[in-house]
Order: C-alpha cells, then sequence, then structure tokens
C-alpha cells in the first residue's frame, strides 16, 4: 500500500520543517541510530531514506510496483509485497522496530497485521488517520454524507481504506490483544504533536492523527 | 528465445551444417581461458574435469580498481554471445536489449563477462567436445555436471582475469540459478546480484518437462546411445521435439492466443492432414528445426539434467535461510507475472529465505503475459528496475555509473 495511495498527507508535508514530513520526523526520531528496522506500506521510501541518512538499518515491503521501482532508485532494499498475506514469513524479532504508517486502515485484517508487527520487530510504530476527529464526526453527524477531508479525499466506493478507526477503537484493540503502549501522539491536520497534556477523549476528537509506539506486553512477553 | 517469426516449414534438417557448430566446439571464435592437469575443475559428481577450456565474451572496460565487473550467466540454451553477432546463426546476441551503451547493463560504465557454461556447446568442454585421452568426441562419457560445477569453472575464470569480486552477478532461468550460487558459494566475491526469472531449487513439474525433453532426444535412432558425433549423424528430430515442448513451456497461454489464435498458416481451410496448418504449429517446427541448427543433443541432456539437480538449500542442511546466513551482498530478485516455469511464488520464497537472514533484498513482479521468456524481451518495467538497481548498488559500491 503506498502511502499516496492509502492517504495522501498534503497537509502534513506543507507544514513541515526542510523537506520531511512532520509524522516522518517524529517517527525517526523515535529510533536509535543502528537499529534494524521494517517499513510495511513504505510507498516512494521517503521514510525509509530519512532513516537510512540517520544510521539507521531500513528495509521496506510496498503493494505497488511502482513504488518498488523508485525505492530500488533510491539504493533502498525494498520488496514488493502485501502486508496482509506477507508479513507471516519474517521470522520472530527479526527487526528493532516495525513500521506501520498510514497504512492499517488499508489492511484486511488489522488485528493479524498489529500481531504480526509484533512478532516481527520488538517494537512497532503506527500511525493511522483518526476517524474520531472532528471534522469527520460533523460530516457525518451534519452532512449525512461518509466524511472526506483534504487528507482522505477518496469517496466510500473507491477508497483504498477498509478498516478506519478512532484513537479509541486502537486503544481498545491494543488492550484487546495484550499490547504495551509505550508512547502516544495525537497530531493535528499539519502533522504537529498536540503538545497538552489532555485526555483521551480531548486526543479522539481533535487528534487528525494517531502515533502509537507500542511493544510486547500481556501474552507476549 | 521466442521470435515472433512463424515460417510455413515442417521441421527440416539443419541448413548450418555440422562442420559449422562442431568447429565452434572445439575451436571457438570467442577467447578461450585453458586449464591444464595442474589446474582440475573439482566437479560435484567426485570426478576432476582436466584439462578444460571455458569460451568466453567481455564488453566493456575494466577499471583500474578492477570494481566495475558484472558476470552475465546465460540460460539453459543461451551462450557466452550476450551482445554480439553469433558466429552460428548470424544473429544478434540474446540480450542485446539489456547489454550494451545505454541500456541497463552500461557498456560505457561496466565490464561485462559471460562465459559458456561448462557442458555446453559454444566452446567451453563439454559433452561435444574432444576428449583428450582418447581423442574422440567424450558423448555420454562425460562427467556429470551441476550448477555448482558450472559456477566454480566461472570462478576459475575470473581468476584468470584477475578479477577478485564481481560488481554484479545477473541472470534469468538457468542464469539465475548460477547467480544464486555465486552467492551461496562465493559471498565474499559478489557485491550485487540480480536474479532474474528463478528459483534456489528445480521443481518436479519443470524435472518433468526436463525428463521429456531428453527422452525425445534418446527415442531418435539418430542419437545412438549418445555416439551420433562418431557415427556422423545428430539427433535433430529428437532434439526440435524437445526443444518444441520446451518452448512452450517459455511462453504463457495468453501470449500464445494473442500471437497466434487459432490462425491458419498461408491457407484460409483446414488441409485435414497432419500437415501445419495452424500458425502455432508452424511456429513451433520453425523454432525446433532452428535450434538444432546451433545446439548439441547431448549438451541438452547434460544441462538440462544440472537444473535438475539445483537445490540450494538441500546443500544447506534443508534451511534455505542457512545458504544466505550474514551475507553482505545485495540482492534484487525479479519475477513475472506469467511465468509458469519459474513462477512468482519460487521468487517470494528466495524473498523469505533472504529476509530471514537479514539479507539486503529488494523485489519487484513483474506484469507481462509474455510469460518466462519475458526477461529477454522487451519489457521496460524491467529494465527500469535493473537498471535502478545496479545505479544504486554502483553508487553504494563508488562506482561513477550514471546514477
Amino acid at each position: 500500500m503506498s502511502v499516496q495511495e492509502a492517504l495522501p498527507l498534503n497537509g502534513a508535508a506543507a507544514s513541515s520543517p526542510g523537506r520531511h514530513r512532520g509524522d516522518h520526523l517524529l517517527v525517526a526520531g523515535l529510533i536509535e541510530p543502528g537499529s534494524k528496522v521494517l517499513d510495511v506500506g513504505c510507498g516512494d521510501g521517503d521514510l525509509l531514506q530519512l532513516l537510512e541518512s540517520r544510521g539507521i538499518d531500513g528495509r521496506g515491503i510496498e503493494l505497488s510496483r511502482e513504488g518498488v521501482n523508485r525505492c530500488v532508485a533510491k539504493g533502498l532494499a525494498v520488496v514488493q509485497g502485501d502486508a496482509d498475506t506477507d508479513l507471516v514469513n519474517y521470522p520472530d524479532d527479526a527487526f528493532d522496530y516495525v513500521i506501520l504508517s498510514q497504512t492499517l486502515q488499508a489492511t484486511r485484517q488489522p488485528k493479524a497485521v498489529l500481531e504480526n508487527l509484533l512478532r516481527i520487530g520488538r517494537r512497532a510504530i503506527v500511525t493511522f488517520p483518526n476517524f474520531g476527529f472532528w471534522k469527520m464526526r460533523l460530516q457525518l453527524l451534519i452532512g449525512g454524507h461518509m466524511p472526506r477531508t483534504e487528507n482522505l479525499p477518496a469517496t466510500w466506493y473507491d477508497t483504498p481504506n477498509i478498516h478506519f478507526c478512532t484513537i479509541k477503537d486502537f486503544v481498545q484493540l491494543c488492550d484487546e490483544i495484550g499490547v504495551k503502549m509505550e508512547r502516544s501522539w495525537a497530531l493535528d491536520i499539519y502533522g504537529r504533536p498536540l503538545r497538552l497534556k489532555l485526555p483521551w477523549w480531548f486526543w479522539n476528537m481533535f487528534g487528525e492523527q494517531g502515533v502509537f509506539l507500542l511493544s510486547r506486553a500481556g501474552k507476549y512477553r | 528465445m521466442a521470435s515472433v517469426k512463424s515460417r510455413p516449414s515442417p521441421a527440416k534438417t539443419p541448413s548450418v551444417s555440422a562442420d559449422e557448430r562442431s568447429h565452434e566446439v572445439d575451436h571457438p571464435s570467442s577467447p578461450l581461458a585453458r586449464f591444464g592437469a595442474d589446474q582440475p575443475l573439482k566437479l560435484d559428481c567426485g570426478l576432476d574435469l582436466s584439462p578444460f577450456q571455458i569460451a568466453y565474451q567481455t564488453y566493456g572496460k575494466l577499471n583500474a580498481d578492477r570494481s566495475n565487473a558484472i558476470l552475465v550467466c546465460h540460460a539453459l540454451t543461451g551462450d557466452q554471445h550476450v551482445a554480439n553477432v553469433h558466429p552460428v546463426t548470424g544473429k544478434p546476441g540474446w540480450w542485446e536489449t539489456m547489454v550494451g551503451p545505454g541500456r541497463p547493463l552500461d557498456t560505457n560504465h561496466y565490464f561485462i563477462i559471460c562465459s559458456n557454461v561448462i557442458g555446453g556447446c559454444m566452446g567451453s568442454t563439454g559433452p561435444a567436445s574432444i576428449n583428450s585421452l582418447t581423442g574422440k568426441v567424450w558423448g555420454l562419457d562425460f562427467p556429470i555436471i551441476t550448477i555448482p560445477d558450472m559456477v566454480r569453472a566461472q570462478a576459475m575464470l575470473l581468476d584468470r582475469l584477475g578479477i577478485e569480486t564481481l560488481f554484479c552477478v545477473v541472470g534469468g532461468s538457468m542464469g539465475g540459478m548460477q547467480a544464486l550460487q555465486w552467492t551461496a558459494a562465493y559471498p565474499e566475491r559478489v557485491f550485487s546480484a540480480l536474479a532474474i526469472a528463478c528459483s534456489t531449487r528445480h521443481s518436479a513439474q519443470n524435472i518433468a518437462f526436463h525428463e521429456l525433453g531428453r527422452q525425445a532426444v534418446m527415442a531418435d535412432p539418430d542419437w545412438h546411445g549418445g555416439r551420433y558425433a562418431d557415427l556422423g549423424s545428430h539427433p535433430h528430430r529428437g532434439l526440435a521435439v524437445a526443444r518444441m515442448a520446451a518452448h512452450i513451456t517459455y511462453l504463457s497461454d495468453a501470449a500464445l492466443h494473442r500471437k497466434f489464435g487459432r490462425r491458419m498458416q498461408d491457407r484460409e481451410l483446414p488441409t485435414f492432414s497432419f500437415d501445419a496448418d495452424f500458425q502455432v504449429e508452424s511456429y513451433l517446427r520453425y523454432q525446433g528445426s532452428s535450434f538444432v541448427e546451433r545446439f548439441d543433443a547431448n549438451s541438452y541432456l547434460y544441462l538440462t539434467r544440472a537444473m535438475d539437480y539445483f537445490d540450494i538449500a538441500a546443500d544447506h542442511d534443508g534451511v534455505l535461510a542457512e545458504a544466505f546466513r550474514e551475507i553482505k551482498t545485495r540482492f534484487c530478485v525479479v519475477s513475472f507475472t506469467s511465468d509458469w516455469l519459474f513462477p512468482t511464488s519460487e521468487s517470494r520464497a528466495l524473498v523469505h529465505a533472504l529476509n530471514a537472514s537479514s539479507a539486503r533484498v529488494s523485489f519487484a513482479e513483474i506484469e507481462t503475459d509474455r510469460g518466462h521468456d519475458a526477461f529477454l524481451l522487451d519489457v521496460p518495467e524491467f529494465f527500469d528496475i535493473s537498471r535502478a538497481f545496479l545505479q544504486s548498488a554502483g553508487k553504494a559500491r563508488g562506482l561513477n555509473n550514471g546514477s
């Protein structure tokens, strides 16, 4: 799943410092140099390139051949594959971090994908668009139609995003499968973290994206 | 190699003389590396092959650091004439779309080497060569060779040429098998590997097709138990049938339908005979008869056998990932959607093993209806990814290769 396909983050790109997207900079900041990282749904490889520039050993999976081709041209090690079907083939503990950036909502089995992320990687970083964002709610409540935003412009019948969730939904899923949330952020429409220490319901209402750093807990321990 | 030409001809006797072909076997027009009694080729079957010779072609220039060499490994019925006119058939090189100035394997930047495999019939020692002990053609006295044997011989050639490390080893089909064998046997000598439409082991179905081809050759009375050279004959009918059967496996249902459909060959109505009424029949007969002009029947037996025996995992306790443990080589694996001889699932199995060994691997499946032969044809998406891979690998190796 290319990021472009799943979720064009134009707003985030426009406001981020330098040429990197805000959410990419946030994710890159979480990873220590020398780590081994798998980016699932790596698109054109922008995040992987940022990671490699910081001394991180990055690998990618990408659904579209065009995306794979552009990644290979950048010297990145990317294989054509599908998060739903191909993650099972990676061995346990193969990576320090597995990243799923703006792709979870486009998978057929988000729960199985999430479980695989934390089997393959010691930690996972998941970012996704928050369907509980106030603009979404308003469109459904007032407009009476499926929400469409600048960052999620597709109509209900042609969107690749088939499993939308809210930040609250995602937290519940993590609890259910025994995943530990080490850190989390809600980003505004420009991809900047909401800095205020606020309760969950506020994030769920005003966060345009959720970003979670996860590790194994419960049954994974 | 699927040329689209279709000619109205039954399987004919060869138009290229047997002399012309057999001359290339022992006295090729290519440069030769000869290895004497002091440098035998140690074969997997336990025998030493000595003396032996390797015929090869090179294109481009080796740089001062000797760091820009690319070894191209040819497929089952290919040879070292990658990008020059073939000395027997007079046709262009088999990979001129891929190798040349400005091509993905750019001869302005890389030094390209391709050698005829051991067991072949275009100048490297094989069953059609003269056995120096007897003064007669080897025939079936030639020892059984394997893909690792071919690669061992190539390594000896590179030693002779003074090339310690390859920038890249490239190959499709049987050539891809050799490329993978290179990375498994000499990981430190291979900076990058481009493995196309291949597999780490030959499947049961593929072994079955090869057996069909071999039986066709052996069923030809002109085969004479493999001693046809001594008797001045060649089992061209059996070999042509083998080639026809194999050729079907290199294409796809969709490609055959698109090229030929049910169209008739130079006629409106069926002849109610076993003449080649259909274009597809005529095409296959042409493929068969043109193949026997340039290929030795025993060589076909030996090389198909080598592919059958190929199984990298078997040499590593059945665990493929063990073959690539700690490997530093950069891999690019390419498959084609309509290839049913080496389907994408085979490439994926390789990629999974490389992932499990933490190897640096890229993989792409190219959408095409042209079947296994797609790697020899003009498929722009395939050229794009090959070029991109080589340029980025060249950058990592510090080559000035236009990246």
